[in-house]
């Protein structure tokens, strides 16, 4: 779309009104997916593997099922067997399947192993105590290094897809290399060569809702799904398939959800329940306990990270290359990739090189987490730019203005860039009283930038007309923070009236076509769009009977402020006829409007902010304290400006405890040590101060109104904010996260020798 | 194991049950009284989305047992609102959009309300420690302080 078709003023769109789930989300109303039970239902519970890496030699669940409270036992017999398995992504259900339940081994510390369905919760709790299973226990690697070294165990033979080169590990299953230019060339140019190598420890996406769901399945093949999901279309695919029946005979209707932060676009308890209720001919239950939700789903991948960058005096970067080597977990889909091409996106470079490595280990399969593999790159590459600045002394913000990518610029991964922000957020970074303000002794302040791709997807749309000119608008993407209101929004603004007489409904599988994941910051651009584009349909129908009602063409009818209007003078003289009422009369005059758009919109637009943090380390604890925080973002045009901060808040706080806290934990014997929140601490209210927000608004030109999606890159640029602002108040450079007290006292006493 | 009766009040309303021994307050809150606004997030104590009050004190009650409520007087954030009337902190959460995904709302709001009722001129500083025991994922709390805080200013007014 040309940018000049682009809409500019609103009405709507940018106030911020109540939102349409507020109601049932303050009063405790709202159904979230543990909140349903059934008639006659069955609760189920999931036996887990103690070893990370182990044979199954035998499971023996006989006692289990002689208990009378016992329905149903599960393993992996019981789902089909005719998923394929292929190397890499290729088969990714059959990883899935694997991931759900486990086959011939174990892989890691709480691999589903078994599942019972009982009478109670506390009965199927109960009775996975009577399942004796037989391990034989295997050699486990955990830390991705090692799980890349010439003698780490082999997880999986035949894992590895075409782009891994030869003389790898098996370990390593998929390769990426791209760039562009001569580094060689360009570090032989620069003043100053910086090269330093980095780790990240994997964290949690830590959404307070446990994964549930309720699950029914006849021997008829036919089905009904209730869970807590990101995307419950991809969830009725992928069941189906492990469950060996047809997709369109599972209908998967998305509960509201609990927070999911890319954790809830896939499936653990969903096909086990089904399963298990395909067996007991009964309703099923399964809710995650917390201990569950962090041994068997989840987590980001660690890294491990070599990152060069060259630079002449005056700021000018002259080479840049950086290797990233991602652990997954027993499973391909480290996003070694994404890391990769989204490390020096920020940047306009003539020569620039990036590696990644997708490396199995024995952990669980990570799941994607807000711009997955971005955040871990951007820590590397904006650590050796802060340690470039300090060098030669000069201005952070300014050197990034000086290298900034542009509208044009060929992007590190690639493409050319369109019409992009990531200046305009310098801009606003350097006018910004923060970054003027004086620190104290102790304190240190720390950029940086972050890149992220967002994402269009498969989109479906469905907008209906009632008789009294309200309207209900059916989305197929998970609410998962406040999109009804900006859906809502879009709507009203076309259609012209109040914002208020839209009820938006999250439609489930069988009303509506297939809708992709809510992830990849897709849902306020992609169902945006597509809400825009059923609306402008339903006008198109209001205008065609204002016209038929006329008895003049229909285009020379437009719509305006919610009205049918003649288009001109030419067209005749009639008064606006308010959408109500034409409605009013339609099952007269050609029967209901509705308005319907389907796509895979590919505009999504590319995103960048720039961060600015104030951080205080108490030299006799290692504790740090987040003084000041700011979030400059650039959104493309904010719908709902106060979900958008939201946005950007909460991105800066989970980037946060990612940056001084969070991390997986484990033991010599491959078991994770820290499975419930007291031990695995993400931020609480006392840990952080206000997060300050600029919104910046360069409009996207793939999108009717200018929406970027800005859920993900609120989560790039704290990891390396935080850490410049700890090593510049440090005087000591933090290479690993997160920067826990114990590692800040050790470098503190590193640094004094 | 043979299942316990507690006579119970919640939300002003005189309740009963059978409970397991080892029930939870939350289980028996979710399970047997289909009250589920108050959540489990944890079930030990660290995110504080079961929030509820037994005689006026907040507790989690995923960290109390079913059986322990018997002559309580339990209050959920399902009788926060009086009739139509929303309490002033539901109305300002929504306002303010002190709420992403909504999970931890419920606890946050019957801990905040806890708050004001202690002290209903709190500085930042004890908001923010006060809710200390309410992990929320979404927001960075930024929001959700505001809105305590602004009820707390807006309720001194009114009394």
């Amino acid at each position: 779309m040309a940018l000049d078709d682009q809409k500019s003023v609103f009405k709507f769109v940018g106030t911020r009104p109540d939102r349409p789930d507020g109601l049932d989300k303050v009063t405790g109303r709202a159904k979230f997916g543990a909140d349903v039970s059934a008639a006659g239902m069955l609760h189920g519970a999931i036996l887990r593997s103690p070893h990370a890496h182990a044979r199954i030699v035998k499971i023996d669940a006989s006692k289990a099922q002689a208990h009378p409270d016992v329905k149903a036992v599960v393993t992996r017999a019981d789902f089909s067997d005719k998923v394929p398995f292929k190397p890499g992504l290729a088969g990714e259900f059959w990883n899935v399947l694997e991931n759900v339940m486990a086959g011939d081994k174990a892989l890691y510390d709480g691999h589903a192993v078994a599942a019972v369905a009982a009478t109670s919760a506390l009965a199927a709790r109960d009775a996975l105590k009577l399942i004796e299973v037989d391990y034989e226990v295997l050699p486990h690697v955990t830390d991705v290094d090692k799980a890349m070294a010439a003698d780490a165990p082999v997880i999986r033979e035949g894992a590895a897809d075409y782009s891994v080169p030869e003389g790898l590990h098996p370990n390593v299953v998929r390769y990426h290399e791209s760039g562009h230019g001569d580094v060689e060339a360009g570090f032989g140019e620069a003043d100053l060569v910086v090269e330093d190598s980095f780790t990240t420890e994997a964290t949690h996406q830590g959404y307070i809702e446990p994964h549930a769901c309720l699950a029914q399945l006849g021997a008829d093949g036919k089905g009904e799904l209730w869970c807590t999901t990101q995307g419950h279309w991809i969830a009725q695919k992928t069941c189906a398939a492990l469950l060996g029946i047809e997709t369109a005979q599972l209908r998967v209707t998305a509960s509201e959800i609990g927070g999911g932060f890319g954790g809830k676009t896939t499936v653990f308890i969903e096909p086990v329940a089904l399963a298990l209720s395909r067996k007991a001919n009964r309703p099923v239950k399964i809710v995650m306990s917390r201990s569950e939700v962090f041994r068997a789903t989840g987590p980001t991948s660690s890294a491990s990270m070599d990152v060069k960058i060259g630079m002449k005096k005056d700021g000018s970067i002259t080479a840049a290359q950086g290797i990233f080597r991602l652990q997954g977990g027993a499973f391909p889909g480290a996003p070694g990739d994404m890391t990769a091409m989204c490390a020096f996106a920020p940047y306009n470079l003539t020569n620039v090189r990036q590696v990644g490595y997708d490396v199995m280990a024995n952990r669980p399969k990570q799941a994607a987490y807000r711009a997955p593999g971005a955040p871990m790159g951007a820590f590397a590459v904006e650590s050796v730019l802060d340690e470039l600045c300090n060098q030669l002394g000069l201005d952070p913000v300014e050197v990034r203005l000086k290298n900034a990518a542009h509208d044009g610029s060929k992007a590190s991964y690639g493409p050319t860039y369109d019409q992009i922000g990531l200046v305009k957020t310098l801009e606003e970074a350097k006018a910004h009283p923060h970054y003027a303000a004086p620190l104290k002794p102790g304190q240190g302040r720390g950029i940086s930038c972050g890149f992220w791709f967002n994402h269009g997807g498969e989109t479906s749309v469905s907008l209906a007309l009632s008789e009294d000119g309200s309207a209900q608008l059916m989305v197929g993407t998970p609410d998962i923070g406040g999109s009804r209101a900006s859906m809502a929004l879009m709507a009203a603004e076309v259609l012209g009236i109040p914002y208020e007489n839209i009820r938006v409904t999250v439609a489930d599988t069988a009303t509506l076509g297939y809708n992709d994941v809510s992830h990849g910051s897709r849902v306020t651009y992609a169902s945006g769009l597509a809400t825009i584009k059923a609306a402008r349909h339903a006008v198109e129908r209001l205008c065609a009977r204002a016209a038929a009602k006329w008895g003049i063409p229909e285009d020379a009818v437009k719509w305006e402020d919610g009205c049918a209007v003649p288009s001109g003078p030419n067209a005749g003289d009639f008064d606006p006829l308010p959408l109500a009422d034409i409605t009013a009369n339609m099952g007269a005059t050609g029967g209901p409007i509705s308005g319907h758009f389907e796509a895979t919109p590919e505009g999504a637009g590319v995103s960048f902010g720039t961060h600015i943090v104030d951080a205080e380390v108490d030299p006799e604890t290692g504790k740090t304290a987040i003084t000041r925080y700011t979030v400059i973002q650039d959104a493309g045009k904010a719908i709902h400006p106060a979900y958008v901060e939201g946005q950007y808040q909460g991105g800066a706080a989970q980037g946060i405890g990612w940056a001084l806290n969070e991390e997986y934990i484990y033991g010599e014997d491959g078991r994770l040590q820290n499975s419930i929140f007291l031990d695995y601490r993400i931020p609480v209210a006392s840990d952080l101060p206000m997060i300050d927000t600029v919104i910046v608004e360069v409009p996207n030109p793939g999108h009717p109104f200018g929406v970027r999606g800005v859920g993900e890159t609120g989560i790039v640029p704290p990891l390396a904010a935080i850490a410049n602002a700890v090593s510049n108040a440090a005087g000591v450079r933090m290479r690993d996260l997160p920067m826990s007290p114990p590692r800040i006292l050790a470098a503190l006493k590193a640094r004094d020798g | 194991m043979s299942k316990l009766h507690v006579s119970t009040t919640v939300n002003g309303d005189s309740v009963e049950f059978l409970c397991d021994p080892r029930e939870t307050l939350l289980d028996c809150l979710r399970d047997k009284l289909n009250l589920t606004g108050a959540k489990e997030g944890c079930g030990t104590g660290d995110c504080g989305a079961c929030s509820v009050t037994v005689d006026g004190r907040l507790v989690c009650s995923c960290l109390m047992l079913g059986v322990e409520a018997d002559g309580k007087d339990i209050a959920t954030v399902e009788g926060m609102a009086e009739g139509e009337e929303l309490h002033p902190l539901q109305q300002k959460f929504i306002e303010y959009a002190a709420l992403q995904c909504g999970i931890c709302t419920p606890g946050v709001l019957v801990a905040a309300k806890a708050l004001l009722e202690k002290n209903p001129d709190p500085t930042e500083e004890e908001a923010r420690y006060w809710l200390a025991g309410n992990l929320c994922r979404c927001t960075g709390y930024d929001k959700i302080i505001r809105a305590v805080m602004d009820t707390a200013a807006d309720m001194r007014e009114a009394s």
